[in-house]
């Protein structure tokens, strides 16, 4: 790890003034990426602002049926919330779907949005990657590659969003909101939160340097039944290759894609009528792969269909 | 930097660097080498420890994230005379071959129990419902805590004695 220097945030406005003005910051919230990463040196920030125990953490239930919930909430405290797991089960199940109880204990909401590519090659570094090291070249797009995208790829890096909770967030409709470095608040749709790769897979979300994630709002949740589904190489404790939130006639899914990625074609097929198998098709129609990730098609197809209908069948 | 954590009810005043984890504060700092470092990446749950009773991996954590905290290794749990329940229970059910996961083992079940008591929900919990100490959810619960000897079904067997012994 790279020497580096440490406060503890006291309020919201400080950490962002602090942000801004010290060379190299950035913030900590459970540690669990950010340290994860700084011990491969992949990560070298000089000064960290600790953000974990802002009062930033309570979840409250909103007059029109929504929920805010603070981004320094821990993922367990989320999916543990009476709220969140009778109104928005999606959400529960996707959190408790990732990574295993003790770093749910330690991660928080903001931090889980914010966390990085699980890339092999953005891990090894010793492999060109252009997420890690810009204009090194992209080591998975001809490589191992069995995880990669198959939405919204580009030649520079073709890498996944690996977050859980963020699949379910986006199906949710939900928004953020940030504390700027000025000061201002603002608040946008989590759809706008990341990017896709392009030709800077570096820059990996729309937040503004030193910009605090605060909350996340859910509206009141739409009619219908609500599933989330994850498959992978183990029963538990590892990252995914696909998954799927359902919530309603809204459908988002995960690891396809730099960011999660809202289902558009597949809703609007639902929405005129056509087969939960008939709307995802219609979703598959824009994917392309790249040999070792073909799996990933007929593996969306299947996964998308069964948890639709297992949404319709918890919603009825 | 400086930092006070509590650990096993006794302050420690600690002068560290900000690098220092949490595991190598409480190994290499206070002498406390019953958490074991197994991957140092959050992968293996060698290093788990309670902080103000809730479990984590101290291998992801800056000791100079837990000033103020009240930290629980498995030197805290029991003492060789006086055996906490859970330790009897490994024991008893010889849930542990080379041991090197134990302590982790251990101090995650204690964390496990406390969840379950709260009604914290695992991907093995039906939707809405409250959750049960079955096998299944044992399994799930204790997945972030791998044991090379392979000593699953004994560790499973202990945590459902050591629940029946606390109850
Ligand atoms: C072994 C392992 C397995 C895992 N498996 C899964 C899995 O299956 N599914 C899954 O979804 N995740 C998985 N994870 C990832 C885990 O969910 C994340 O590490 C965690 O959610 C990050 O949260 P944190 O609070 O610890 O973030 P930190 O590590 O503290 O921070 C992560 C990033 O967020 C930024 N940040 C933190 N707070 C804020 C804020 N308020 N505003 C703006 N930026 C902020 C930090 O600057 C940093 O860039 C796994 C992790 C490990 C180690
Ligand atoms: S896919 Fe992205 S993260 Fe992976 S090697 Fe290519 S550029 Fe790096
Ligand atoms: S040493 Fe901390 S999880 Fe492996
Ligand atoms: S007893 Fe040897 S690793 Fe678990």
């Amino acid at each position: 790890m790279r020497p580096f220097t440490y406060e503890r945030a006291t309020d919201a406005q400080s950490a962002v003034r602090a942000a801004v003005e010290t060379p190299g910051a950035r913030f900590i919230a459970g540690g669990t990426n950010l340290l994860d990463l700084m011990k491969l040196e992949i990560e070298q920030p000089q000064h960290l602002i600790d953000v974990g125990r802002l009062p930033m953490a309570g979840i409250e239930s909103l007059a029109d049926g929504g929920l805010r919930i603070g981004g320094a909430a821990t993922n367990t405290a989320v999916a543990s919330d009476p709220a969140v797991r009778a109104r928005f089960p999606v959400l529960s199940e996707a959190i408790v779907a990732g990574g295993s109880p003790q770093l749910r204990n330690k991660a928080s909401v903001a931090g889980n949005l914010m966390q990085r590519t699980r890339c092999a090659y953005f891990y090894d570094t010793a492999k060109p990657c252009n997420k890690r090291a810009p204009g090194s070249g992209c080591g998975a797009l001809e490589g191992l590659n069995r995880n990669a995208a198959i939405f919204g790829a580009s030649h520079a890096c073709v890498a996944t969003h690996p977050s859980d909770m963020a699949v379910a967030l986006a199906a949710l409709d939900a928004r953020i909101e940030t504390l700027t470095p000025s000061g201002e608040s603002r608040s946008f749709t989590i759809l706008d939160l990341h990017r896709l790769p392009g030709e800077t897979p570096q820059i990996e979300t729309h937040l503004i340097a030193g910009e605090l994630i605060t909350a996340v709002v859910l509206p009141p949740p739409p009619p219908g039944g609500q599933v989330y589904r994850k498959v992978r190489d183990r029963a538990s404790y590892a990252g995914g290759l696909a998954s799927v939130a359902v919530a309603g006639g809204q459908v988002a899914l995960g690891m396809v894609a730099h960011k999660p990625w809202r289902a558009a074609e597949a809703e609007g097929a639902l929405a005129s009528g056509a087969s939960p198998a008939e709307a995802i098709a219609r979703e598959l129609d824009g994917a392309s792969t790249l040999g070792r990730n073909d799996f990933k098609v007929p593996l969306v197809a299947r996964l998308v269909a069964a948890a639709i209908g297992e949404a319709n069948g918890r919603g009825a | 930097m400086q930092t006070t954590i509590t650990v096993n009810g006794q302050a420690r005043a600690l002068d560290i660097d900000p690098r220092t984890t949490l595991l190598d504060a409480l190994r290499e700092h206070l002498r406390l080498t019953g958490s074991k470092k197994g991957c140092d990446h959050g992968q293996c749950g060698a290093c788990t420890v309670l902080v103000n009773g809730v479990r984590i991996n101290s291998c992801l954590s800056l000791a100079v994230m837990h000033d103020g905290d009240q930290v629980t290794t498995i030197e805290g749990v029991g003492t060789p005379e006086a055996l906490h329940p859970v330790q009897t229970a490994f024991l008893t059910q010889d849930a542990y071959q080379c041991g090197y996961c134990t302590p982790g083992q251990i101090c995650s079940t204690l964390g496990l129990l406390r969840e379950l008591e709260a009604g914290v929900p695992s991907q093995e919990t039906p939707a809405g419902a409250r959750p049960v100490l079955s096998d299944a959810e044992i399994r799930e619960r204790m997945s972030g805590n791998i044991c090379r000897c392979s000593a699953y079904p004994q560790i499973v067997a202990a945590i459902r004695d050591a629940a029946g012994s606390m109850a």
